[in-house]
């Protein structure tokens, strides 16, 4: 057992150090929200920036607007692409704010906001446009007419103040169906039939790719999103060759180069640094570096990734949860206590236990590691404690009468005994651990997860599988891990046949 | 050693388990706690291990207060058996035996030999000493219980319905060796049963209890010559077998 331990120790240390090995240089961080867009935007202004500082990266789909403002807000990142109305009904959920207003108000943040880069990407509502026919609607206000539609509207939307709230009360909309959903997954409903409205941007690729009909916003209800980059004002002194190079996007990408480009990832399937460098060559004639990954090297970084999450998060919480179910054990009163302490954390919906997260330590694998381990302590902590508990009286007693104090009963006698229990505790929380870990990406920690959150994104099931096998496979290791590990681990007086 | 009780009573919630409970088990001689289901033969020697608290009274081991800072010296003076032996089920028989010499540091040339001792004082066989509890009669985990429980020398032995669980042959023999384990070692004995032939067999002095209260104290011939409530004549010609014999 002290073997087993050591060589998990020194695993782990070696893990972490190179965790943080990653950390120590300070390029600047390009940040890009959880869709197509923004991940080629981001992926440009990466490349631009690459010419004058070779460092500059890129993280990849972090979240949604609240994640990526607060990480750039919080120095996570440095630089991201956001929308003018973004800015201005949600970030400071203003409809007043006029553009110079917001400059100013971005200034009092240190955040710097740039010209824009010549498209308006707003919310517009769609469906098929063979239902449109059939119904004659055209416009917004001719939904009225039609209660019975389904609506299928991205998360964002449905509960932003200038979403769907708004645009119910604007042209009083009678619907009741309306559900929430992710974005990508509103397409296929519309093809499947089980959503009939969603919410699209005006730049999305799938307008012509899906044969929908943009509903024409009638009342002028949806202002307008012209796509900017937001940028720590700092990085004007920090880096300014960087920024000047980033900042040639100014004014120089029109809507249908935009939904060109949106095409080209989600029908094409052309890797984003791919259109990046496409679109570089064309607009500026520079030719820029992008790392075209193989399968086999994106498995390996996502693999060690993922293992970091999982492997510290469980790692700590066997440090807590043994001496916790030792407690409930020993102590009634406070037993209660710890679990329904650990109860009530496992009933947190994972996804918004990652987003409390992000206020508190930021994005990326920390939060995760946080969130996977107040996730592994319950089956931890409740099969130390019924594995000690169900140590037959005439045992725990025997260990007692002969003069055991009560540390020697433990570590002789009791934690022996319930070494099974303990270990199949470990066994679960590190198999649902594996599982979860992979929501992890949502929240920037890379992982199994980023593979599938951009297959989900460019409906592209290869890719999901990418993520998906990898995550099977490793959960079964796990298994069969702890079942070896149950051969050295448990008694072989309490193996028997 | 030696094991008075003072005035001890013990309640479980509202329940009175003993009450009142006088007694000095006499030095080296085999006292056999015998009652009915209930009559707190148990709980008095949980009491003594200091495994369960008492109420009221006094309980004193060579004089001295059983309290927290001798509790562990005075449990090591006391070896303590159960029905089924309450052997550690992950650990073999020997390591059974010599968990606590091991965790006293004792002299690896001194375990060996007094586990070899022990064999032949509990004629448990030697190839038997690297089996597990679950590999091993009823009648061999009594004899490792015992061994353990004599590993360090005991002054006391205590036994709480050690022969409870056995077929009656090999109750039979273990009955023969383990009187004669009490008469060559000349300890204090406590034995709980609720056999009155196995009480008589064993007992220098029988006391029996009912509802937690001592009824009468003496040998066997005592209880049928002069009982002191007909609930002694009830109880030991309730024993069939005993009184056929």
């Amino acid at each position: 057992m002290k073997k087993t331990f050591s060589i998990l120790l020194i695993l782990l240390t070696f893990i972490s150090f190179y965790g943080t090995a990653q950390e120590k240089k300070a390029p600047i961080k390009v940040g890009s929200k959880k869709f197509t867009e923004s991940v080629i935007l981001g992926e440009i202004i990466t490349q631009l920036g690459r010419l004058k500082d070779p460092d500059i990266i890129h993280l990849r789909e972090i979240g949604g607007t609240r994640v990526v403002w607060n990480a750039l807000l919080k120095g996570d990142i440095d630089i991201y692409p956001e929308y003018t109305g973004t800015i201005r009904e949600e970030i400071f959920a203003s409809k007043m704010l006029s553009e110079n207003a917001m400059i100013d108000s971005l200034k009092k943040l240190h955040i710097s906001m740039s010209k824009s880069l010549g498209f308006n990407d707003t919310y517009a509502l769609g469906m098929k446009e063979s239902l449109a026919e059939k119904l004659n609607i055209k416009t917004i206000s001719d939904l009225r007419n039609h209660p019975n539609l389904k609506f299928g509207f991205s998360n964002e939307f449905m509960d932003r103040k200038d979403g769907w709230p708004g645009l119910q009360a604007a042209y009083n909309l009678p619907q009741k169906n309306v559900r929430g959903l992710d974005h990508d997954l509103a397409y296929r409903g519309l093809e499947d039939g089980s959503i009939d409205v969603v919410d699209l941007y005006s730049t999305d690729a799938e307008i012509r790719y899906y044969h929908l009909k943009v509903l024409k916003d009638n009342l002028h209800y949806f202002p307008d999103y012209k796509a900017v980059l937001l940028y720590k004002s700092s990085l004007k002194n920090a880096n300014p060759l960087a920024l000047k190079s980033i900042l040639r996007l100014e004014g120089s990408i029109s809507d249908s180069e935009m939904i060109n480009m949106n095409a080209e990832a989600k029908i094409d399937k052309i890797p984003e640094q791919e259109i990046a460098a496409n679109f570089i060559k064309q607009k500026f004639s520079l030719s820029t570096e992008y790392k075209k990954d193989t399968i086999w090297s994106r498995l390996f970084y996502n693999t060690k990734q993922h293992l970091f999450m999982v492997l510290i998060s469980l790692f700590a919480a066997i440090l807590l949860s043994i001496p916790l179910g030792i407690t409930a054990h020993r102590n009634i009163k406070i037993g209660k206590i710890i679990l329904s302490v650990v109860g009530i954390i496992q009933t947190i919906p994972s996804l918004a236990l990652l987003v409390f997260m992000i206020p508190l330590l930021g994005i990326g694998s920390w939060p995760a590691i946080v969130a996977l381990f107040l996730y592994s302590l319950l089956p931890i902590v409740r099969n130390t404690y019924s594995g000690l508990e169900d140590i037959p009286l005439n045992i725990s007693e025997s260990a007692e009468a002969i003069g055991l104090p009560p540390f020697a009963r433990l570590r002789l006698v009791e934690l022996p005994l319930a070494s099974r229990s303990i270990l199949s505790g470990i066994k679960t929380s590190a198999v649902i651990n594996v599982g979860t870990a992979t929501l992890g990406a949502l929240i920037g920690a890379g992982g199994y997860g980023q593979p599938i959150l951009t297959g989900i994104r460019l409906d592209d099931v290869s890719l999901i599988l990418q993520g998906a096998i990898p995550a099977a496979v490793l959960a079964l290791l796990v298994q069969w891990f702890f079942d070896l590990l149950e051969l050295v681990i448990v008694p072989k007086g309490l193996r028997l046949k | 050693m030696s094991i008075q009780l003072k005035n001890i009573s013990k309640h479980f919630g509202p329940l009175p388990a003993l009450q009142n409970i006088d007694f000095s088990f006499p030095v080296s001689k085999t006292t056999v706690l015998i009652g009915p289901s209930g009559c707190g033969k148990s709980t008095l020697i949980r009491i003594i291990t200091g495994l369960i608290k008492f109420d009221e009274g006094e309980l004193l081991i060579n004089d001295e207060i059983l309290s927290s800072s001798n509790l562990y010296s005075v449990r090591r003076k006391l070896g303590y058996v159960i029905q089924d032996g309450g052997l550690f089920p992950h650990l073999t028989a020997k390591a059974n035996v010599t968990l606590l010499a091991e965790y006293l540091d004792w002299d690896k040339i001194k375990i060996e030999n007094r586990v070899e001792k022990l064999c032949e004082l509990t004629k448990f066989p030697k190839d038997g000493l690297i089996r597990f509890p679950g590999e091993l009669s009823g009648g061999q985990k009594q004899r490792v219980s015992l061994m353990r429980a004599l590993m360090l020398d005991p002054e006391i032995l205590l036994l709480d319905e050690p022969l409870g669980a056995l077929d009656p042959l090999i109750r039979y023999e273990l009955q023969t060796d383990l009187k004669e384990i009490f008469t060559n070692l000349k300890k204090t004995v406590i034995l709980v049963t609720h056999d009155m032939s196995e009480a008589s067999f064993f007992g220098d002095i029988i006391v029996l209890m009912k509802t937690g209260k001592i009824i009468q104290t003496g040998t066997v011939n005592d209880f049928i010559d002069s009982p002191k409530e007909p609930f002694v004549t009830k109880f030991i010609t309730a024993q069939r077998s005993f009184i056929n014999k």
